[in-house]
């Protein structure tokens, strides 16, 4: 079954919350509140919201360490993905797994991973289970466009297709992995047919906009939960900052940046909603003006939660 | 309760067709495993048994494979991922060390691993460097993993059935060379189990302690015999379980001898044995009369040469030469 139509304003309160989070993320980081890695993913909004929208809360979510907006999407705290940077047991991951590792097993959320690739098996795994169970679960695996050379990568892909595991390879192509163009490290012209070398159906999707991202994948999954396939979506999307925080981002011109500024997806789908009377601009405000102040509320629990207990070191290397 | 004797391979086949039956949620895969059999023959028949949906053939992807295997088991499968050897293994060394141990602390708890990785281990004859790989000290590296390394049918059997009920990632590191090994093992209707981290002394004795496990035991217990004939009594303690190792045992054997050889099937650099002598002269050195020995692999990737493949692994001969040592005799 399909889920009821999701609010597109509600939709859009999702993205200006995850930018929102991210903006109050980087600040932190900058304050050195918040240590190791941290990857932002401040103008791909629309894709992880977008799929969310297309699919069901017991849907299997999985993706690599550009995770933040991947949880939150999935209805994760802001307070607990905040703590989960500040290294703080109140955090999803209970402070031990990092920005690059959010998990959240009660939303369905397998992860945060951060070896490029190395989560497309272990989303075949998820699928692998579903059909197994003769589930109508749809698993949706997120990747950057470096992933695409991995062997990982392309093992998954033909066991997906080999097993037709009811799975949808959802590539955020943002053009870059660090500092490399998908130019200078793949060999296609599109991504995109990468699935054709696997017999796996692929489409390019307008990353940038919420609608069609949501639409497009929603005929996937209905498609995939009538009989189990894989399907492949090259996402086209643009991250504004850096590859991490320290990146600054020289590989790239101020004119590029520019352009996919002015194609945001939280101001493109706020036009749409305006436009078709759908959405008043003093909502919007009020809108925003709680998106922040959810963010700030959030470091100030971060903030005041407790470390993870030296004692509890050993609780998770095994399970009895 | 009559006892059957077995081959260490059907022991083996036991534990999957048990398991299999108990748990709906135990499927097997890997490559070779359904039409083929398996390589070694060692799901001979559980295809027709169980069917295609829980007896599944692979691609030569062990990577992809192995992965699937750690996320299947994320949502509360139990996956047995079968590696034709665990020299291919390597090929997927980030789903076994990076994945499949980690992600029960990186998620704060939240998500166990119970999935088995299986298939044969160590140096088997004349297959040359690629394929002859023990890997027991890389994976006994790893917090989250568990290792064993069962030397009987018996342990086959109960080691194995042990591993799939675990819920945690655990190895059980065969050995090509011991599936056509026979032994005693319990009737059918005895759901045998052996725990993992439990030593067992497979020979009294009260000269010398001779620490081994897998391969080495065959090798220990021959050299034991051997031993016998110059007056040399050896007690032979099987590990059988590299990680968690069952340390009580080691030091109540060597309370009675005093005196320790360590013969493993891996090399000697960082090797198993390199653990257990630290472990040894940390907890009880007062208890030791002599130097431990340790005879292993030698340093070097493995010849293909039967002559040179003989002289780089352990053996009976060097073996009883290093306990004579720590005998003084
Ligand atoms: C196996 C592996 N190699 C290298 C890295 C270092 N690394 C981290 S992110 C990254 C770039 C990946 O880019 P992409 O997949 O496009 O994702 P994006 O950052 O654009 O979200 C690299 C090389 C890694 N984490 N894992």
């Amino acid at each position: 079954m399909q889920p009821a139509e999701r609010d597109e304003v509600e939709m859009l309160s999702l993205m200006l919350l995850i930018r929102r989070f991210e903006e109050r993320a980087s600040q932190q980081y900058q304050a050195q509140k918040i240590g190791g890695f941290c990857h932002l993913y401040i103008g791909q909004e629309a894709v992880v919201v977008g799929a969310v929208a297309a699919t069901r809360d017991d849907d299997y979510l999985i993706t690599a360490y550009r995770d933040h907006a991947h949880a939150l999407a999935r209805g994760t705290s802001p307070d607990a993905c905040m703590a989960e940077l500040f290294g703080k047991e109140t955090g999803c991951s209970k402070g031990l797994g990092g920005s690059m590792h959010y998990f959240d097993k009660a939303r369905h959320m397998y992860g945060g991973h951060a070896i490029v690739g190395a989560h497309v098996p272990l989303a075949c795994g998820l699928a692998f289970a579903c059909k197994y169970r003769k589930e109508d679960r749809v698993t949706l695996c997120f990747f950057g466009d470096g992933a695409i050379n991995q062997g990982a990568f392309h093992e998954a892909l033909n066991l997906a297709a080999l097993y037709k595991l009811p799975i949808v390879f959802i590539c955020e192509n943002n053009l870059f992995a660090m500092g490399t163009s998908v130019k200078r490290s793949t060999s296609l012209k599109q991504i995109v047919d990468r699935a054709e070398g696997y017999d796996i159906p692929g489409e390019i999707v307008d990353g940038m906009n919420f609608r069609e991202v949501r639409d497009k994948l929603k005929e996937v999954v209905t498609s995939i939960r009538k009989e189990p396939h894989p399907a492949f979506m090259e996402v086209r999307t643009y991250r504004y900052r850096g590859h991490s925080m320290s990146d600054p981002a020289s590989y790239r011109t101020k004119d590029e940046l520019e352009k996919y500024r002015l194609d945001d997806p939280i101001i493109r789908l706020r036009a749409q909603l305006t436009r078709e009377g759908k959405l008043t601009n003093e909502q919007f405000d009020n809108i925003d003006k709680q998106a922040k102040q959810t963010a700030n509320d959030s470091v100030k629990f971060a903030e005041e939660s407790p470390e993870p207990p030296l004692e509890k070191l050993y609780d998770y290397t095994y399970v009895s | 309760m009559i006892m059957r004797e077995i081959t260490y391979r059907q022991a083996l086949n036991e534990a999957h067709a048990e398991e299999l039956e108990r748990d709906p949620n135990v499927f097997l895969m890997g490559e070779e495993v359904a039409e083929y059999n398996g390589a070694y023959k060692v799901s001979q028949g559980l295809l027709d048994r169980f069917g295609a949906e829980r007896i599944i053939d692979t691609p030569i992807s062990e990577n992809g494979f192995a992965g699937l295997g750690v996320g299947a088991a994320m949502v509360g499968l139990r996956p047995i991922i079968e590696f034709m050897t665990f020299s291919f293994s390597l090929v997927a060394f980030d789903q076994v060390v990076n994945n499949a141990p980690n992600m029960l602390t990186m998620s704060g708890g939240q998500f166990n691993i119970p999935i088995t990785f299986r298939g044969p281990n160590g140096p088997a004859h004349q297959l040359g460097a690629t394929h002859s790989h023990a890997t027991e000290c890389l994976y006994a590296n790893i917090p989250g993993l568990k290792v064993c390394t069962p030397a009987t049918p018996r342990d086959a059997k109960g080691l194995l059935k042990t591993a799939v009920r675990d819920n945690n990632p655990v190895l059980v590191l065969e050995s090509e060379l011991l599936y056509s090994s026979k032994g005693m093992v319990e009737p059918l209707d005895v759901d045998l189990t052996i725990p993992l981290g439990e030593a067992e002394v497979k020979r009294e004795g009260s000269d010398v302690t001779i620490i081994c496990y897998a391969q080495t035991v065959p090798l220990a217990l021959a050299a034991a015999e051997k031993l016998e004939d110059e007056d040399i009594s050896s007690e032979i303690v099987d590990l059988r379980s590299i990680k968690p190792l069952d340390e009580e045992a080691i030091y109540n054997s060597i309370r009675k001898t005093h005196r320790v050889v360590i013969v493993e099937q891996d090399r000697p650099f960082c090797g198993v044995g390199a653990e257990v002598c630290y472990r040894i002269q940390k907890n009880i050195f007062d208890q030791l009369d002599a130097p431990i020995a340790r005879v292993s692999q030698e340093d070097v990737p493995m010849p293909y040469n039967e002559k040179l493949e003989k002289a780089v692994l352990p053996n009976v001969d060097k073996l009883i030469g290093a306990v004579k040592k720590v005998c003084y005799a």
